[in-house]
């Protein structure tokens, strides 16, 4: 097993090297310059523009410039933003947390829907209540999600206003984060109607959000039973009269799940996509905005930080998911 | 010499009917694939006639009919069937034309992630050791990213605009082909058909090619119609962050953005184009579902 | 389950939030993070609201609401005879913010604004490159040429020694740059090494200071108690970060902002019907304009640039971009600024004289482009969407435009450098003066610069311009801009389009809100009830 451990982890370190060069590289080449953006639409003077060079180190030659980039790496330097003049690491984690909340949440939603409406489709094959599932789980994978945030803006904060359209909670409510997570902060600041702001704000993007990797994990899930229930051992168990909900709940389903958990694990990157577009739409201040937002302002810091950043964190997840595949179903150990 | 090879050739071309036979069975089985297959031809005639269909010119602005309601809405004119947007020209017609450019853009980001894809995979494949291994490391790490996020970096490295979207998003769906044909490859590789074309002296190009490939298309058949569907979708969001096609073309996503402002105030600026796009990916996918059971019965359960 | 019953009630939201706050709050809806809170290092007017507007003062102000220049942390001001030496008198007993870094142990005085200008002029002053150290608006007015010397005559005397004669100057120590922050302060921050902080959490002598920023999301302020203007009438000030104009109609609607910038012109005529809502609006200090560039050949011919202004309908852009909300512009200044030359004759529109114009200059199958901005200003809400209609326009006379854009840092470059060969933009005025449009945006010195994107320089324009930036005389000064506006229309290196109308709705709540003609949002002696 530690071998195993050791196998994986190796592997990512040649990627690991190949993410900081594509980080590193591709804002390299984007067009426009840097300092003259920061001096923007009044220009700079040529002494002023030398120095600057020099004071960023762009004046190096790139290698040096990416040796100097990966040794601050190891340090925990992830470079500054170069239109705030804020390290890039605080500002990520200044606002990571309403992107981890928004995604969490999400993925809530999306398994505790997802998954039972999976297994009741298998269970009931063929009947009216599979067919609808099957029919939303396919709407669902198929929507533009962009579009289907706007929708949900018109008829839920337009028509019916039952919820505010952006952000994260009223700004009348006022308290230090503790956790970083609105929705617990705002129980923890003892504020009345706090946590109910919270929530309000939050059901629209999660939601949305929420859409695709439900629609995946529901129909993730009613093959992973179909096949499931399909295998010896559960016609078995059926035969010697369990009960229909034991078979169903104590046999099928733990083994169903299985695949069904590296779904889950998968849909990091989907959240990390679709989060782009939803924080965009409902103005949520979280990493995918601060994506979308940089590299409009052409943040040649923030973009590069970012991604090596976001990078980090898709591969990390998808190694836990290896590494539990891997516990759960030995086979794969030895591959 | 080569007769083997050609001989087994002759016997796969011989039952190419018979497999075309047998998929039509399977798919026309899945009414839901049908069905998307019926909505998708009907897309691709309306792209190829679109001029000849719409009832006004995409680009014409009526500037005395700016942001008109649908026909049958209150204060709609039966002359602009969907409404007008906010410089007076008529939705039906940028949709219908807009379907051009989204079939268009399907097509040309799953062309170029096929083939790039297929070479790669192959190659990686079947040589194996050093060459497989830069191959897979690359595509991790362009798996590291999510995939609408190296496509927003990509173009605003090249510049915004169609063109440069779709090589990003093309570049970005490549790992997904080189995965499955190389994992094809190598169950391929040491069959016996392979290992017989091989000691009778069938060249690389050939074995890779006319031998083993043709045994691996079903799942990259099935992975290219998910990449057309998702392709139109990130196209649109590209269009929609105002990296994809640039106004004033009547690309679904561009069309969006541009309604974004109109959200509360003139529904159907923004409702129809995201009906356009929701139906041609439902139709796809769809099509997708049925490709997938009547290929490859082995996925059929899956 | 109790959870449950306590979220779904979350819906009945907006009755909830007026209990919570008993202080005065008044919550601005403002339409972007600030890029920082030291106004001299940027120049978005975003930022110039979250910092100049609240937290600090100038030596001199602007009048609320008005372009008159009046004291602010000087009492009075001599200037010399020859108009080179500005003598300064500071006002006595002014303090500084005390935050949970900083607790003053003076008040304001002459080292502050020294400090606070030498930053900006001298290369190796401690704090020149903290920051990036771009300061953009000093070396954009030209203070770093302009200013000789800054003497401190005694501890409540500042004196600046000009090197030429520059009628602008006073306006422009009204302006963003030119805030006063605590050089006290900055020494104690020198000497923990850090000194970024002193740009990250502010002091200065504002009406409000700050108490929180969370990025993209919300800023908060205090009314400062010991203001030397006196305390402001509202107790709480939040910046609640909005960049999508439809939402913050939605979030006023729902009562959740009591003013809001920038609406959509789509939501205007709404705007006016609501009973909550007072839409205020003003003539913006602003002009919007398309350039032609005069470097390239086939915009050398002025007939070219003639028949084009008169391919334009004007009348359209103000409908379908402004939606009512602009006023169509002849003159390179806005009509609300002294010198506006009302006898210019506008370019009339008329597609067929601008076809026979073009035929006599020998132009045909003419290909150009457009640059249009991806960003929304007040002198320009939708430049896409203008971009359109000017090349439907053209389309009409046989000219065939491209409409092209970019991102909007990279835009202002590419524009300044002169790669385009038609391009939108526009300009608000920083300080009322005249000088600020014309020889800013049309000088000679600007084709240089960039901010000429025309990259036009006529000589007899010119010339005019510069005499009246050395003549005191503002009789004189405005018969010299009247000309000049004169040789402008002649010469067309611009088609101008609109002034805009700035709206502002307010909630009826809120008490003596004035329009900021230079198109900032200003909360000092604003009030609401509760």
């Amino acid at each position: 097993m530690f071998g195993f451990i050791l196998r994986r982890v190796g592997m990512l370190i040649p990627t690991f090297i190949g993410v900081t060069l594509v980080a590193f590289f591709f804002i390299r080449l984007l067009p426009g310059d840097p300092i003259l953006l920061l001096a923007g639409e009044r220009g700079i003077s040529a002494e002023r523009y030398a120095e600057l060079q020099h004071a960023f180190g762009f004046d190096q030659p790139v290698l040096i410039q990416y040796f100097h980039y990966l040794t601050g790496l190891f340090h925990g330097d992830f470079g500054m933003s170069m239109v705030t003049r804020r390290p890039v690491w605080d500002e990520f984690f200044a606002l990571f947390p309403a992107t981890l909340e928004l995604s969490f949440v999400a993925i809530v939603i999306a398994v505790v829907i997802g998954i039972p409406a999976g297994v009741i489709a298998a269970v009931k094959r063929g009947s009216i209540f599979d067919y609808s599932v099957m029919t939303s789980a396919l709407v669902g994978y198929s929507m533009p999600i962009f579009w289907w945030a706007l929708l949900a803006i018109i008829v839920f904060s337009g028509w019916l206003e039952w919820t505010p359209v952006s952000g994260r909670i009223s700004v009348m409510y006022f308290f230090e984060p503790v956790t970083g997570f609105m929705l617990i902060d705002s129980l923890l600041s003892d504020q009345a109607g706090a946590f109910e702001s919270a929530f309000s704000h939050l059901v629209l993007p999660s939601i949305v959000l929420a859409t695709i990797p439900m629609a995946v994990i529901a129909r993730q899930t009613r093959s992973a039973m179909l096949e499931v229930l399909g295998e010896d051992y559960v016609r078995t168990a059926r035969a010697k009269g369990l009960r229909r909900v034991r078979v169903v709940g104590m046999h099928a389903l733990r083994n169903a799940l299985i695949p069904v958990v590296t779904t889950i694990g998968l849909q990091v990157g989907v959240l990390m996509a679709g989060a782009i577009l939803t924080e965009t739409i409902f103005s949520w201040p979280g990493i995918g905005k601060w994506m979308v937002d940089s590299i409009s302002r052409r943040d040649y810091q923030v973009v590069q930080g970012g991604l090596l950043m976001i990078a980090m964190m898709v591969m990390l997840v998808n190694l836990v998911v290896d590494l539990l595949y891997g516990l759960i179903n030995p086979r794969i150990r030895h591959r | 010499m080569s007769d083997t090879t050609q001989l087994i050739e002759n016997v796969s071309r011989q039952s190419t009917k018979a497999v075309l036979k047998e998929f039509w069975f399977y798919f026309s089985e899945n009414r839901g694939a049908v069905l998307g297959l019926f909505v998708f031809l009907t897309l691709v005639l309306l792209a190829l006639f679109a001029p000849y269909i719409t009832p006004h010119d995409a680009t014409m602005q009526y500037r005395d009919a700016l942001l008109v309601p649908p026909a049958w809405a209150e204060g709609g004119n039966s002359s602009y069937l969907l409404g007008t947007d906010a410089v007076g020209r008529d939705i039906l017609s940028r949709l219908v034309i807009g379907s051009r450019f989204s079939l268009f853009v399907g097509i040309v980001v799953v062309v170029i992630a096929l083939v790039g894809g297929i070479i790669l995979g192959l190659v990686a494949g079947y040589y194996g050791g050093t060459v497989d291994t830069i191959v897979m490391r690359i595509m991790d790490i362009i798996l590291a990213f999510p995939s609408l996020l190296l496509a927003l970096v990509m173009v605003a490295l090249l510049g915004p605009g169609l063109l440069n979207a779709m090589i990003a998003i093309a570049i970005v769906y490549q790992p997904h082909f080189v995965r499955l044909t190389r994992a094809a490859v190598m169950a391929e590789r040491d069959r016996e058909y392979v290992v017989a074309a091989r000691v009778s002296g069938a060249s690389s190009l050939r074995l890779m090619f006319l031998t083993i490939l043709p045994n691996c298309t079903a799942p990259l058949i099935v992975q290219a119609t998910l990449s057309f569907s998702s392709a139109i979708l990130d196209i649109a969001a590209l269009g929609f962050l105002g990296m994809g096609a640039q106004p004033p073309t009547p690309e679904w996503g561009t069309m969006l953005a541009e309604a974004r402002e109109f959200i509360l105030r003139a529904w159907w600026v923004v409702t129809f184009p995201g009906v356009s796009i929701l139906v041609t990916v439902l139709a796809i996918n769809l099509i997708g579902d049925g490709l997938r059971d009547a290929l490859d019965p082995k996925l059929k359960r899956s | 389950m109790k959870l449950l019953t306590k979220a779904l009630a979350a819906t009945a939201l907006a009755a909830v939030l007026s209990t919570t706050a008993q202080a005065k709050t008044l919550v601005y809806c403002s339409e972007g993070s600030p890029e920082g809170f030291t106004p001299a290092l940027y120049t978005a007017g975003t930022t110039f609201d979250a910092s100049s507007h609240t937290i600090y003062n100038k030596l001199v102000e602007f009048e609320r609401g008005s372009t008159n220049v009046v004291p602010g942390l000087a009492e009075s001001w001599d200037v010399s005879e020859d108009g080179l030496e500005y003598t300064f008198h500071l006002r006595k007993g002014v303090k500084f913010h005390t935050t949970k870094d900083f607790t003053p142990s003076r008040d304001f005085n002459a080292d502050d604004v020294i400090f606070s200008f030498m930053r900006q002029k001298d290369p190796n002053h401690p704090y020149n490159k903290v920051s990036g150290g771009t300061y953009e608006y000093f070396g954009g007015m030209s203070m770093d040429s302009l200013i000789k010397d800054i003497v401190k005559v005694d501890d409540n005397t500042v004196k600046f020694v000009l090197n030429q004669v520059e009628a602008p100057f006073i306006a422009n120590m009204a302006m963003d740059f030119a805030s006063i922050a605590s050089a006290e302060y900055a020494a104690q921050i020198e000497k923990t090494g850090n000194l970024d902080m002193f740009d990250q959490n502010p002091v200065g002598t504002g009406p409000f200071q700050l108490v929180a920023y969370q990025k993209d999301a919300v800023i908060r302020y205090k009314a400062f108690a010991d203001y030397w203007g006196g305390k402001a009438a509202i107790d709480d000030l939040i910046f609640a970060i909005t960049p999508d104009a439809s939402v913050r109609y939605q979030k006023m609607k729902a009562g959740e902002c009591d003013v809001m910038p920038y609406p959509n012109p789509a939501d205007i005529k709404a705007m006016d019907e609501d009973p909550n809502i007072n839409l205020m609006q003003q003539e913006g200090l602003n002009v919007g304009y398309l350039a032609y560039n005069n470097q390239k050949d086939k915009f050398k011919d002025v007939r070219v640039r003639k028949a084009l202004n008169m391919a334009i309908n004007k009348q359209a852009i103000l409908d379908a971009v402004f939606q009512g909300a602009g006023k169509a512009a002849k003159n390179p200044i806005p009509p609300t600024m002294w010198s506006y030359n009302d006898k210019v004759q506008d370019d009339p529109y008329d597609p067929e004289a601008a076809k026979k114009l073009l035929e006599e200059a020998g132009v045909s199958d003419m290909k150009t482009n457009i640059w249009a901005m991806p960003v929304q200003r007040p002198y320009n809400p939708n430049a896409r969407r203008m971009a359109e209609l000017i090349q439907a326009d053209w389309k009409a006379i046989g000219v065939d435009a491209e409409i092209v854009s970019y991102e909007w840092g990279e835009y202002l470059k590419r524009s300044s450098a002169g790669e385009h060969d038609t391009v939108l933009l526009g300009w608000t005025g920083d300080n009322g003066d005249p000088d600020n449009f014309m020889y800013v945006l049309l000088g000679c010195d600007a084709v240089e610069s960039g901010a000429n994107r025309a990259k036009w320089c006529n000589e007899e324009f010119n010339d005019l311009l510069v005499k009246a930036k050395q003549t005191t005389d503002i009789a004189e000064r405005t018969k010299l801009y009247e000309e000049a506006q004169v040789v402008f229309k002649r010469e067309a290196p611009w088609a101008t389009i609109a002034h805009s109308v700035v709206f502002m709705p307010v909630s009826t709540k809120v008490k003596n809100y004035k329009i900021d003609p230079f198109g900032g949002h200003i909360f000092y002696g604003v009030d609401i009830d509760k």
